[in-house]
This record gives structure tokens, sequence and C-alpha cells, in this order.
């Protein structure tokens, strides 16, 4: 670990002012994902600006129905929440089949949307990865590839995103609010992330020194009935090897709103809208879940070490599907 | 007073109000003056040699005392042993091997100034390809160092055997299998890692290290710095877990050695982190085994065939008893086990729990299960019926052998009558449910090196002096309760002192032979002190007494064959869209002879049969093949079964007594818990889902539909 100058930033305007201007200086809020990659020196910022403290740790009710949520909510905060339980409860799942207890209690909400990939050749400094230091190559690609993504990828970087609250986020159509150095905006998460063709470098459209402060997720009565499921390769502590957050309704026997989203296969949530499209005003069959769940994964660009994942995610989606419909009859 | 009653007693461990309380010291946390701080450096190549080294920056940063490397460490007078030896040549032979470290005022400065010392290297071609089919397998020669045997293999056996005519067999058996089976490289990761503290004087060099036996340590360290034995102290009262990792390999406390030479009377610190715990402590090696059976029309088994293709060093070679199990499970007439080992750019591996065993028996009894099923026999009947009278191989009787009776009680135990005899076994809720059953072994060897002192006060007290070592298993309590009923006295009235070179010497704790070495020596001091107070008229004389005896020779030793057996059951879920597993229920009977202390010999059986599904399941070390390294080297990424992986576990153990084994009547149990478990759960999941996985572990791509 390099020797850091920690800060704690006295209000938010400094903050994004000094992260703005000095590339080597970093926000730091709950510091899971980060603090460990600084021990291993993968990341190396001289400044920690702390920030913790000046993003909100409130969840609001919207008034038009749905919800704010502070950045600086913690991920247990989040996933207890009795709206969240009620009215999205794959959001709160998300949030529970992901770490554990002592992180959840640490990691905020804003954090857990930029958390860096858990590719071992990203998280290696003595390893090539275009992530981390671009233009080395991509030593992940002809590697170990169980972890790797399957839709989405590029040449450049086969590194999966690794949040599952951030699936659940994508399947809400959730906005993130900013502030940075050109001012406030907002981002909807299913746009918040790069494609790595563009430069796996950077993860998010996020500017230096711009700053998560909320997350919105509108009204969505679909979401009341919802379900997370993340498959692994063990019960608990592990990261999806494919998870789906879906909710569905059904109407005279006909799809009506379905919301699907899929973790551990892309470089981001992968919202299936090609699914989503294929499955709207069909029956609601386990024929119709199948065709859906293909149709979205013909996109799929295995390799030969995480081909598994195509029929394990069309089957978890399939499964996710029948279990709600299931529930709702 | 009395000791009637100690053995077989259910006490708490001693020390659990220190080690619940905090207050029981482990290496890294002896209180010592002033300590100075080692971090080392690891190679970033597999295969090639250091050219060059700029330890400028390092060395220039404050707080920084030393920059070692192979350029200025000291020479050793044994410097061609690598899990002894380090920095005693450019030469690289293993990605993740030590090539510096760094001595700095603070653990902080340490690590900082190691990532700024810069080497250059000469690669050549890495070579980490595990195949049997390669054409520069060897048959194995293993060396013999301290407490280990001369012989092909680690244990002292012969890499191949033979007996009558394997090939005429197979021809004239009516039914046949032959399967070939495969296992990955497994990580030890005991709880607590390997650390040391060290500090060097010209009168003596103190060691707090984590240890499985001292006297081994102190003699390897010895040796490699060309120093007599006597003037080094290995102390290690508490271990936090080793699984076989903390006897052979220290280079970890060479380093510490030499890093204390570089700042003479100051300790050093230094404690692995899990990442480098991955290449330096050991691994058990990756398998290739053909299994091939011939059976009557009845099912008796006419040839058993077992071939194993080990995944060794290039640095050191070590091969271990895979074949093992095969020689002794099951009659049949014709038989042959062979070893062959392929030689690899990666890091030594070393014994971890069930050495041989663990991944032999996964084999073995994989094939059983698949041999009994093709035949239409029930898995437990057919190994019944082909159950030895004698050892297949020797021809000696066994000192005691119970795997039918096991059989039967985890039969009964587990409801096994009500097993569907169909593939797929039963489905609910999306999940298939299946159930498996596999045998368990290990054998109880006596090793020599090992000397007892019990001395008696006036008051009463006895205090008992071994240098044996306590890695979690209970040997603070087990040896106190024998002593106390060889003695014949309350165990409150014996001291016992471990975990120190000032304390007479002691095999390591390994190969399930700790209680029967430690034990039988402290058996045999009871009875000398006892006939010496005898001759003193049964009283204690004012200046106490004292009495010194080594391990006695076992007179059985070539009379019987001495093992330890068990029987293990287990019932799977394997879910129909994911392929994922979960094992709700695992049970097992052993036959460990005379059972010392039931709580500690319990939480030893579940241990090791968590061990074992975890193995099932999850253990693979993810090496890459253009560079030689463990891939997933953190337990983010290489994944023991978790709480939640684990569901119910149940053991039992036969009421038996072993004649000849040790005057207790015990045999081993650290180690034939995990001997099965993953055939067992192997076998269950080819129940539930009629998919046979022969290649561990078993994760849901193989499961897929």
């Amino acid at each position: 670990m390099k020797p850091f100058t920690y800060q704690r930033a006295g209000d938010m305007s400094s903050a994004v002012a000094t992260v703005a201007e000095r590339p080597e200086a970093s926000f730091l809020a709950g510091g899971t994902n980060l603090v460990d990659l600084m021990k291993m020196e993968v990341l190396t910022p001289e400044l920690l600006v702390d920030v913790r403290h000046l993003v909100s740790h409130q969840i609001q009710d919207l008034p038009g129905g749905g919800l704010r949520i502070g950045a600086g909510v913690s991920n247990s905060e989040l996933a207890a929440d009795r709206r969240v339980r009620r009215g999205y409860p794959m959001l709160s799942q998300a949030i529970l089949a992901g770490a554990s207890y002592q992180l959840r209690n640490l990691a905020t909400v804003g954090g857990n949307f930029l958390q860096r990939t858990r590719c071992m050749y990203f998280r290696d400094v003595t390893m090539p990865c275009n992530k981390r230091e671009p233009g080395t190559g991509c030593s992940a690609r002809d590697g170990q590839q169980r972890d790797l993504a399957i839709l989405g990828a590029s040449k450049l970087c086969v590194a999966t995103h690794p949040s599952d609250m951030a699936v659940a986020m994508a399947a809400l159509d959730a906005v993130v609010h900013t502030v940075g150095p050109a001012g406030e905006r907002t981002v909807p998460v299913n746009r918040l992330y790069r494609s790595p063709s563009d430069g796996p470098e950077r993860d998010t459209v996020l500017d230096r020194g711009e700053l998560i402060t909320a997350v919105e997720i509108p009204a969505a009565p679909i979401a009341a009935r919802s379900r997370y499921r993340k498959v692994r390769d063990r019960a608990s502590y592990a990261f999806a090897l494919v998870s789906v957050a879906a909710a569905i309704e059904v109407g005279d026997g006909a799809v009506s709103g379905v919301r699907i989203a899929l973790g551990g296969v892309a470089h981001r949530p992968w919202r299936a809208t090609t699914a989503e499209r294929e499955l709207f005003g069909m029956p609601a069959t386990e024929e119709s879940f199948r065709a859906a769940a293909e149709a979205e994964l013909a996109a799929a660009w295995p390799l030969p070490g995480n081909a598994f994942k195509v029929p394990l995610a069309r089957n978890t989606v399939v499964g996710m599907l029948r279990a709600l419909t299931e529930e709702a009859r | 007073m009395s000791g009637r009653g100690a053995v077989g007693a259910p006490l708490d461990r001693v020390e659990g109000h220190l080690k619940v309380r905090g207050a029981a010291t482990y290496a890294n946390e002896w209180p010592v003056e002033n300590p100075a701080y080692l971090y080392p450096l690891l190679s970033t190549i597999a295969s090639g040699r250091v050219t060059g080294v700029d330890a400028s920056a390092a060395t220039a940063e404050p707080g920084v005392l030393g920059v070692l490397t192979h350029l200025n460490a000291p020479k050793l007078a044994w410097p061609n042993d690598p899990e002894v030896a380090a920095l005693q040549s450019g030469e690289v032979a293993f990605h993740g091997q030590f090539v510096g470290a760094v001595v700095a005022e603070s653990i902080e400065i340490a690590r900082y100034a190691a990532g700024l010392v810069t080497l250059e290297y000469e690669k050549r071609p890495v070579d980490v390809d595990m195949r049997a089919d390669r054409d520069d397998l060897l048959k194995p020669q293993h060396a013999a160092i301290f407490g280990s045997q001369p012989g092909d293999l680690q244990d002292g056996s012969s890499a191949d055997s033979a007996v009558g005519d394997f090939e005429a067999g197979m021809d004239s058996a009516i039914h046949t299998l032959d399967a070939t089976y495969s296992t990955p490289i497994q990580h030890h990761h005991p709880l607590e890692p390997h650390t040391a503290i060290a500090v060097w004087t010209d009168d003596e060099i103190t060691l707090y290290c984590s240890s499985q036996g001292v006297h081994l340590h102190r003699t390897l360290l010895a040796n490699a710095f060309g120093i007599d034995a006597s003037r080094i102290r290995v102390i290690s009262p508490h271990v936090g877990g080793a699984f076989g990792s903390k006897v052979f390999p220290v280079t970890w406390a060479t380093l510490a050695f030499m890093g204390a030479q570089l700042v003479p009377g100051r300790p050093v610190k230094f404690a692995l982190t899990r990442q480098q715990m991955f290449t330096l402590v050991g691994h058990r090696p990756a398998t290739i085994q053909r299994i091939r059976l011939g059976a009557d029309a009845d099912g008796r088994l006419v040839a058993l065939g077992h071939d194993v293709v080990q995944e060794t060093a290039r640095a050191k070679q070590y091969a271990e008893q895979t074949v093992a199990a095969s020689r002794l499970m099951y009659a049949a007439p014709h038989r042959r086990t062979t070893t062959r080992i392929a030689t690899l750019d990666l890091p030594v591996p070393t014994i971890m729990r069930g050495p041989g065993e663990a991944t032999g028996m996964f084999a073995l009894e994989s094939a059983m299960d698949e041999f009994a099923v093709s035949m239409g026999m029930d898995p437990i009947e057919f190994r019944v019926l082909n159950e030895p009278a004698v050892h297949p191989e020797s021809g000696l009787p066994f000192s005691s052998r119970h795997l039918v009776t096991c059989l039967r009680e985890g039969s009964r135990r587990f409801g096994w009558e009500h097993r569907a005899p169909a593939t797929p076994a039963r489905s609910e809720n999306g999940w298939l449910i299946g159930t498996g059953v596999a045998s368990s072994t290990y054998p109880s060897p006596r090793l020599p090196g090992n000397t007892a002192t019990i001395r008696v006060g006036a008051d009463g007290r006895h205090t008992v002096r071994i240098a044996a070592a306590d890695i979690g298993t209970g040997t603070w309590t087990t040896l106190a309760q024998i002593a106390a009923e060889a003695l014949d006295v309350a165990v409150e009235d014996v001291t016992l002192q471990i975990g120190d070179t000032d304390h007479p010497l002691a095999s390591s704790a390994g190969f399930s032979s700790g209680i029967n070495c430690w034990g039988t020596t402290i058996h045999a001091a009871a009875g000398e002190l006892r006939a010496a107070l005898n001759e003193n008229g049964g009283a204690v004389p004012d200046e106490g007494l004292e009495v010194t005896t080594d391990i006695p020779d076992n007179p059985y030793i070539a009379q019987y064959a001495m093992y330890s057996f068990g029987a293990q059951f287990a019932e799977v879920r394997v879910h129909e869209d994911t392929g994922e597993v979960r094992v709700p229920r695992l049970l097992g009977v052993f036959d460990v002879g005379r059972v010392i202390n039931p709580k500690t010999a319990r939480s030893q059986l579940l241990g090791g049969m968590t061990q074992g599904l975890s193995m099932a399941l999850h253990e693979a070390a993810a090496i890459d093949p253009r560079y030689g390294h463990v891939v997933n080297n953190d337990l983010g990424g290489y994944h023991f079964a978790a709480n939640a992986d684990v569901g119910s576990i149940e053991v039992h153990c036969l009421e038996e007594r072993d004649p000849y084994v040790n005057p207790m009547g015990s045999k081993g149990a650290g180690e034939v818990c995990i001997v099965g478990t993953a055939a067992a759960i192997a076998n269950a999941v080819c129940h539930a889902t009629g998919i046979r996985v022969r290649d561990l572990p078993i994760t849901l791509d193989k499961l897929l539909r």
C-alpha cells in the first residue's frame, strides 16, 4: 500500500473541486472496495477526500410514489427499509445476497454502483489489464474464464460488474443524481456504465470529480411482487455466476408487464430489454419464457470457460418467471 | 484421587477459556520489545531467474532497515531444499516464490518498500500442463527427510504394487469398469496464517512460530543455518489450525531468521498474507486416477487396479500415497497399483489432511459406487461382499477392522433402507434429491523421536513434558487425560507442558499419529514413574521424583495392519434449473478405536467431514496455463464451504478398543474423517441426477442441462 493523505471534506463544492482538479485524488465513502484495492496497489490515490458525512443518509418518499435514497445510506439500511422490502423486494433481496453483514454495514449505496470488477487479472498488478493499465492488453480473455462476461464484452475487456444491488436498480429504472464540476445532473442506471469497447479503464460515464449524491427509484407497482435470485459457486459469500432480478404481471393469461435484469454476465447490470419486448403480450407460459430468454442470449459471445453461463442464465430467467407467475395464481 | 474415567470423558478443552478470552498467545502475538517487521518479495514469473535487482528506492525509504535478496542473503549450509532454504540463488522455480524481503520499522513501511524493489528476470517457458499422457512422467523416489520415511512415496511406501496377474484377472471378469477421475490442487488455509517472530542473539535464537512440530522446525532451521540445534528455541503452544501446512514448509521461518540476523538482538515479526499462503506453504497435489475393476457374476471382485498420475514441483519432488487405500480396502486376487509424477513449474506440494487417501478414495469409492450400480447391486452390499479377511497385499490380519459395522450402523442411522434404488430418486420444489455412501480409512502409524518427562512433586502434582503440538485438535486436554489415567491421578493434578523445544523430543502433529505417539510415550513414562514410586514404598520423596522415557517399540507392528475405518453417508439436493448442489445432511460412523475425549474427537470428525464437503463442491486452485500462477489467490476466489453450505452433520464412533495399536486402545481420528466424504457426495449427486462427476469439484456447470 502506498502512502496517502486523508482529508475530511468541509463541504460538497470543495470536495468536488479538489477531486476534479487532482488526478491523484479519490472520493472515499464506505471504502469497502477502494481500500482493498489500495492494499493490492491496484488503485494508488495519493489523496482520499472523505465525503461520507456530506451526502444524505436519508431514504425519502417521492411525491408521486417512489423513493429517493441518499448516496450515504448504508447497504444494510436500504435492505432493511420497510418501504423497500414491501415495494421493491428484489432490491432488498439483491443487497442481502451480496457481501457480508459487516461489509453491508459499512458500504454505501453510492459506492455500491461504483465497485470495481472482481476480475482476478484486474486485481493482480503483475498481469496485463486494459482496465487497470490501458493498452497493456487483456490477460483474462485467454486465462481463467469462469467469472467473465458473455454479453456486451469487447476484445479489450471481458470483465463483469460485481454488484447485486445495481442489478435490481437496473430492473427498477433507477436514476442516479450527481454533482460534479459542471453542476448537478441525473443519469439513469441503465446508462451509467460505459461499454468496454469505448475504453475499459473508465467504468462509468461520470466525470472526474463527479459524485453520486442520491438515487431515485420511480414508483413501480409491478415491483411489489419481484424477486432476486443469485446463482453462485457456494451458498453464500460469493459473487454471482448469474443473477436475475425479475418482476412480471399477467392479465388474462398474457404478459402485461415484465422487468428482467441480469448480473454476473456483463460489464454492467444487464437490463434484458430484448426478453422484455419478446414477452410483452405473450402467453405467460414456460415456452414464452424460454423463447424470450433465448432471444436475449442470442447476442451472447461466450468463451470456452464460461459458456455454461448461457444455459444457466436461460434456466434461471425461466425459473424466476415460472416461480413469480405460479406465486401469483 | 483416581485417573479412572479420565480417558473417555468429554472434557472441555483445558485452554478453552484462554482462547475465548483472547488470552491464548499465538505466534504473532508474543509481547516483544521494539520489533522490526519483514515483508517478502515474491516472484512474478513461474520459471527463470532473477537477473537484476534495484533496491535503491526501497533502501532510501525512511524506516527501512534492510533489503534481502539472493545477492546479499546469508549463505545457508543446506541450500537446496526449497521448503527450507530461501534466497540462495536467483533461480525461480514457481510463481510466488520468495525472491527477497524488506525489513523495516513498521509493517506498513516494509510492505510499501517491498513494492519499490525492482527485479529483472530472464524467463523460461512455463509448463503447468497436468496430463496423464505426458511423455515425461516419472516413477517417484521420495527423499527421506526428518520425520518421513525413505521410499518411493512420502509415507515410505512403494510407488507400485502387484498381486496375482491383474490383466488376466480383468480378462476373466464378467463385469468390468474402467473410469478416470481427477482432483485439482487444493489449499490448507488454516485460520491462523504462518507467522514467526525471530530473535537472533550470539547466545540463542528464539523463534515464536505457528508449528505442527517444534523439534522438526528446529532441526530444519539448524541444518539450514549450519548451527547447533541447542542454540535455537522454538515456541508454539497454540496453533490456529494447520492441516499439514505447518510441518515441512518453513521458508517463512528461514526468512524471519535472515531478517533477525540483519538486526541482531531485535525481534523480527513476519506473517504471511492470505494471498502469499497460496504458494509458500504447500498444497494438496492435483491427481488423475484411472480405476479398473473386474468382478465375477456374483459381484465378487477378481481384479482391482489403480493408476495414479500426480502433479509435483520442479523445485522439489513430493509424491504421496494416493494408491494406498486401494491396497487394503477390498479383497481381489489380482491387483495392481502404480504412481507416476508430472513435474511442473508449480509451488511445492505437501501433506494436506488425509494426504493420499483423501484423493485416492474419491476415485476408488466413486468407482465402487459406479460399479455396484452398473451391476444392479446395492453399494453397501457390494462393499460388504468384498470385505477382505486380511490385508489384501501383505496378508497381515488387521489390528481391528470394523468397516462392515460402520456401514451397517450408518445405514441404520441414515435410513438407507428407504433409499430409492432408481435415478432420479426424488424431486421436491425443483430440487432433485439423492443419497450416497462411501467408505473411509486412514493408517495409525507409530513414529520414532518421542520422549516424555514426568515429574511428581511432594505435593502430588504431576508435570508432564513433551514437545507435542495442539493445532486446534485438543492435545492440551487429551494428553492430560491419557497421563491422568496412566498415573491413576485426577486430570486436575496433571500439568501438561507442550509446544516448546525446551520440552523433550516429539514427532510432529500429522499422519493421525499425534495421540498414538505422544500418548504411548506418556503412558510408558507414567508406568516407569509408578514403578519408581513403588520402589520408594509408594511415597514421593521430598525432592520429588522424575522419569524420562522414549517411545517404546510396538511389538505388533510387523504382525498387524493398523488402520482406522469409517462409513460416510450424504444426502444432496441438486437444483433442476441451475445445477446448484446443497448437502443438507452428512452422517459418519467411525471405527477409531477407543475415543480419548468424545468432545474433541467429535469436533475433529465434524471438521474433517466439513473439509471433505468443501473438497467435493468448492475447492480448486485455478492455475493460469500461460503464467503458471494461482489466479484465484484469495478467499473470495478460492472457495471453502461457507456456513450456509453445511447442513446437518452427525458423527458416531463405534465403542471399540484396538488391542495392538497402542496401550490406550485408540486409533487415529484426525484424517479418516475427510477420506470418503467427497465420494459419498459425488455418489449422492449421481443418485439424484444420473450424472457421474469424475472431476472435482462438483460445480454446477457439470450438472446443467
